[in-house]
């Protein structure tokens, strides 16, 4: 028993002294493409921790959005915008100020943790309490769906207000044209075959996580990560061609989520009194239909995103000749 | 509860990492990166907060896990955004970095009494001539 304790406790360890030390390579590393591949690697250890904080819902989200999305969304961008200054001296008085203002900062929040109250305030009872209500047994999914399904609602809106201000950055005379982020110009054949054999078995996993969501670690959000993680590597394959900006179904895809989750919402007030309120007797059916369309209009959103900005090369040089964006470029010796 | 400090304690040393680091990241990609490490740096701490919490039968307090759970969706679609913005200044100024004069002032390290040479002539070699 003891040593099991402290087997977990020397986990614990590795995987904070990992995570920290992951951390400040990520921030020091010279390379950039070094940071951005490390990023990813520092998400999944990040999701270890998760685990060994009981929180399986958030590993599988950290695992999904926070090292694979992002990391895949910092690759694009580490291609597309021009490398670093070979040689930079440090300014030492900046650094130094900096690192202070952040040792500060850092200690600040440790005393913070050190002096957490105790016992900790705590809500799982009251969410325990009325878990039986919404017929759901994960309780993070109950809290997502039911207790502050408000937040949710409004989350996967941010959502759909990310694509739209991510779209506005595509200049006009590129909007009728593809995203061109993903689509390597040669992909290996391992590669391709990869993106044949895997989306059939992910797309089976992805329906699992979403189904077993109202009950174990799992839901919408994992799964609709999952299937957005699939649609890119079909894309970068070359398999499927991601949509131009002004196709009217996958923009329909992305707002249905949010669209039927607010009509269910209102519908709530005549039905159930309130506000996102569930009539009773059909709160697992609301929440799984609620579950099953915010699981493809998170899957389209973050897909969407992820297929990047068509090549403004035409819109440039137009720009150019108007001599409105962009600093003047004189030529220097 | 010795776990739960100890994850705390990471959780701050994440978030001096990534304040460092986005003050004097050398170009708008590291400083985004620094800003992602920050961010898992305050959701780590609130996670602890959510450890703390476990009762009722739960590994944790549900509540700030599902809270962490929104956070990370948003903290991709603030991330998504910068991405975007970062990208088109490059497409459209040819410029890594939003700091005109600072962190990316390129001269040799060795000879540091040498004069400045325009922060932006490196830069400039990447930009695509119409």
């Amino acid at each position: 028993m003891n040593a099991a304790i402290d087997l977990g406790l020397f986990a614990d360890l590795v995987i904070a002294v990992s995570v920290a030390g992951l951390a400040l390579w990520l921030v020091l590393t010279r390379e950039r493409f070094r940071a951005v591949v490390g990023f990813m690697v520092y998400g999944l250890f990040v999701a270890l921790a998760w685990m060994r904080l009981g929180a399986p819902d958030v590993a599988l989200t950290e695992a999904a959005i926070g090292g694979g999305l992002v990391g895949l969304l910092l690759l694009g961008a580490s291609a597309r915008v021009p490398p670093e200054p070979a040689a930079t001296t440090r300014r030492w008085p900046l650094h130094l100020t900096a690192a202070l203002l952040s040792a500060v900062v850092a200690a600040g929040l440790a005393a913070a943790v050190l002096a957490l109250p105790e016992p900790a305030p705590s809500l799982a009872g009251t969410v325990a309490d009325a878990l039986p209500a919404t017929k759901v047994d994960n309780p993070v999914t109950a809290v997502l769906m039911a207790f502050r399904a408000v937040d949710t609602l409004f989350e996967t809106v941010v959502l759909v207000l990310a694509l739209i201000a991510f779209w506005s950055l595509v200049p006009d005379r590129a909007w009728r044209e593809r995203p061109a982020w993903l689509p390597s110009p040669r992909p290996a054949p391992a590669l391709v075959l990869l993106a044949r054999l895997l989306p059939p078995l992910g797309v089976l996993v992805a329906v699992h996580l979403f189904w077993i969501g109202t009950s174990q670690p799992g839901g919408k959000f994992q799964a609709g990560a999952l299937l957005a993680a699939l649609w890119a590597l079909t894309m970068i394959a070359g398999l499927t061609r991601p949509p131009a900006a002004d196709r009217r179904l996958p923009r329909l895809l992305a707002v249905i989520g949010p669209a039927v989750f607010f009509a269910i919402g209102l519908a709530g007030i005549w039905l159930a009194g309130d506000f996102l309120a569930y009539p009773t007797g059909l709160e697992k059916p609301l929440i799984l239909v609620i579950e099953a369309v915010l699981m493809i209009s998170v899957a389209v959103a973050l897909g969407l995103i992820l297929a990047g900005l068509p090549p403004a090369a035409a819109a440039l040089s137009t720009q150019d000749h108007q001599g409105g964006a962009g600093a003047p470029r004189e030529p220097r010796s | 509860m010795i776990q739960a400090t100890l994850y705390g304690l990471v959780g701050a040393v994440l978030v001096g990492f990534g304040l460092y680091g986005l003050i004097v990241g050398a170009s708008a990609l590291r400083k985004l990166i620094a800003f992602n490490v920050l961010g898992s740096g305050v959701f780590l701490t609130f996670g602890v907060i959510a450890r703390r919490g476990a009762g009722a039968g739960f590994s944790g307090d549900p509540v700030p896990q599902a809270l962490v759970i929104t956070g990370l969706v948003v903290a991709f679609a603030a991330t998504a955004l910068a991405v975007g913005l970062m990208v088109r200044l490059a497409e459209v100024s040819g410029r890594g970095d939003v700091d005109d004069e600072g962190t990316a002032a390129a001269k040799p390290s060795a000879a540091p009494a040498a004069p400045d040479l325009p922060s932006s002539a490196d830069r400039q070699v990447a930009r695509p001539q119409p």
